[in-house]
């Protein structure tokens, strides 16, 4: 007999408002419905009645985690529609705050996936590293979270000179605390038996949904804006794309890991750039012509999409936004099928799903439905898992 | 050959009008075609040429509807859009590609509560971002 267990609306790991349904049958799941828009704050129609510069802005507050990716995504659509291209010194400030960005959102992500299947230290300490991150943006942009380094044209904020050293340190530093937590996940027995062959996401299936970012890099879908359209500094830059096959949870984690060395890597190319280069850091713009532009970003969830119409006047005529979790939160309709409950809610936090909000949860009274709250979802996750380490230790 | 040139041979008597951006952006093209050849399009854009859909732009302008569905080629970096203008003001409607593919079900049920365009043959038009007893023929996206 099928029974429903509601999630949501707000979502269990990442308290999100999101609506999951799952039908079961005894443990298994066997079908999902997924309603959003409980967090619909219509950004679009409000940047219609915004001037150009403000737009920056409002989409800066989207997304309280990836906040640059927006305008990042933003200012690259009215470069395209301008033609314009930005000084060297700007394209290196923007990579470098967007790499970082991808750092901390990498590490939170780990966090709250290390808590969900009971690794609470995985979370206490990638939340804790995650902190020495948000400085290094407080030190270049004066702000922890919507740093407000961006404008069409350029950037708002130089990073000086005699800043550079210290960046550079504290970001080598960050090398020893990923390959910690490279060792944490990738040789830890009981993470393996426990995310491996878990929520499936097939080659087929990413295609078929469209899905971005690490969840497809994960499925074996070799898709990166960065490499394949390059924008900012990234044209110039050496970094990899990772790419794994599995498409479980298990290879989620490890692609979004191994990519942090990677910016890294792009921040400290940048910086040496930003050491010789000494030219301005934005272009003045006065006039927006009629027109049309297209923008992307790779944000640590996979391509911002945004597209521009406009007839000339200060105002957009329509500002299309397309976040990355809108492609990937639905292909959970295929992952999280055929999994057990107790592996439900780790699958659904697979694809990290954008969060923003405050912790609650809410408790849905139905007849004839089971009643699962946030808490109840997570003592089941970290129950499995302290199952297979019993048995891990039984065996030695 | 380039993906362009492809897309052009592909679509040959079915583009209205292609138009490139000349400025530094070389890699941005909008292709203009007919409604009635969206379905067949996007087939060859998708499972011939593969294509990855990105998004679709519905856009309410004073003489008409335009939609711009927007598909990436990630081996290059192009982006093609295809735009599709529906005339009829008073019920603007297009065949869904969502039969095609799944990842375009979403954001067919968003143009549909937002603007107002129907998808023939979709399967599961209902509300998606707006709340499931939002008053009837009120679309937010559109002009007044």
């Amino acid at each position: 007999m099928k029974k429903i267990i509601p999630i949501g609306p707000y979502h269990p790991l990442q308290d999100e408002p999101e609506f999951f349904k799952l039908y079961v049958e005894g443990e298994n799941v066997v079908d999902i419905d997924i309603e959003i828009g409980y967090n619909h704050r219509g950004v679009e129609k409000l940047s219609e009645t915004k001037h150009y510069d403000q737009v920056t802005f409002l989409v800066e507050r989207i997304c309280g985690i990836c906040s640059t990716s927006h305008p990042f995504a933003y200012v690259n659509a009215m470069e395209n529609l301008l033609g314009l291209e930005v000084p060297l010194r700007a394209k290196c400030i923007r990579t470098i705050v967007g790499e970082l960005e991808r750092i901390h959102s990498h590490l939170l992500w780990l966090g709250l996936a290390g808590h969900f299947i009971g690794y609470n230290t995985v979370w206490m300490w990638s939340w804790k590293y995650r902190e020495n991150v948000c400085d290094i943006l407080e030190l270049i942009s004066g702000n922890r979270q919507h740093y407000s380094m961006f404008k069409i044209g350029g950037v708002r904020k130089d990073i000086p000179q005699d800043l550079i050293p210290e960046v550079e340190k504290l970001c080598t530093n960050l090398v020893a605390v990923i390959d910690m937590f490279k060792g944490a996940v990738m040789d830890d027995p009981v993470i393996q038996a426990r995310l491996k062959g878990v929520g499936v996401l097939t080659k087929e299936d990413a295609i078929n949904y469209c899905v971005v970012g690490p969840t497809a890099r994960a499925s074996g879908v070799d898709i990166d804006v960065r490499r394949d359209d390059p924008y900012a500094a990234y044209g110039m830059i050496k970094f990899n794309v990772i790419v794994l096959q599995n498409g479980d949870v298990f290879d989620k984690a490890v692609v979004r890991i191994l990519e942090m060395y990677e910016s890294i890597k792009i921040i400290q190319q940048c910086l040496d750039i930003l050491k010789t280069e000494k030219g301005e850091i934005e272009i003045k713009i006065h006039f927006i012509p009629k027109g049309e532009g297209l923008g992307r970003h790779e944000a640590p969830r996979g391509e911002v999409f945004h597209f521009i119409k406009s007839d000339g006047s200060n105002r957009p005529v329509r500002h299309k936004i397309r976040a990355p979790s809108y492609m990937n939160v639905a292909s959970n309709k295929v992952a999280a099928v055929g999994q057990t409950v107790s592996d439900a809610a780790i699958t659904l936090a697979a694809v990290d799903p954008c969060y923003c909000c405050t912790e609650r949860a809410v408790i849905l009274d139905r007849n004839d439905n089971i009643i699962y709250r946030y808490n109840d979802l997570i003592k089941l996750s970290q129950q499995k898992t302290e199952g297979l380490i019993k048995k891990l230790v039984k065996q030695k | 050959m380039s993906i362009i040139e492809q897309v052009k041979q592909s679509l040959s008597d079915k583009i209205i009008s292609i138009e490139e951006n000349n400025n530094l952006f070389k890699k941005r093209f909008y292709i203009e075609v007919k409604k009635e050849d969206v379905v067949e399009l996007t087939k060859i854009m998708f499972k011939d040429l593969k294509f990855r859909f990105i998004t679709a732009t519905a856009t309410e302008l004073e003489k008409y509807f335009e939609i711009v569905y927007h598909y990436s080629y990630d081996k290059t970096g192009e982006v093609v859009s295809l735009r599709v203008k529906l005339e009829d003001k008073s019920n603007p409607s297009i065949d869904s590609i969502t039969p095609i593919f799944i990842a375009a079900e979403w954001i067919e049920r968003e143009m549909w509560e937002l603007i107002g365009i129907n998808f023939v043959g979709h399967p599961n038009l209902k509300h998606l971002l707006l709340a499931d007893d939002w008053p009837e023929k009120n679309y937010p996206l559109r002009n007044k």
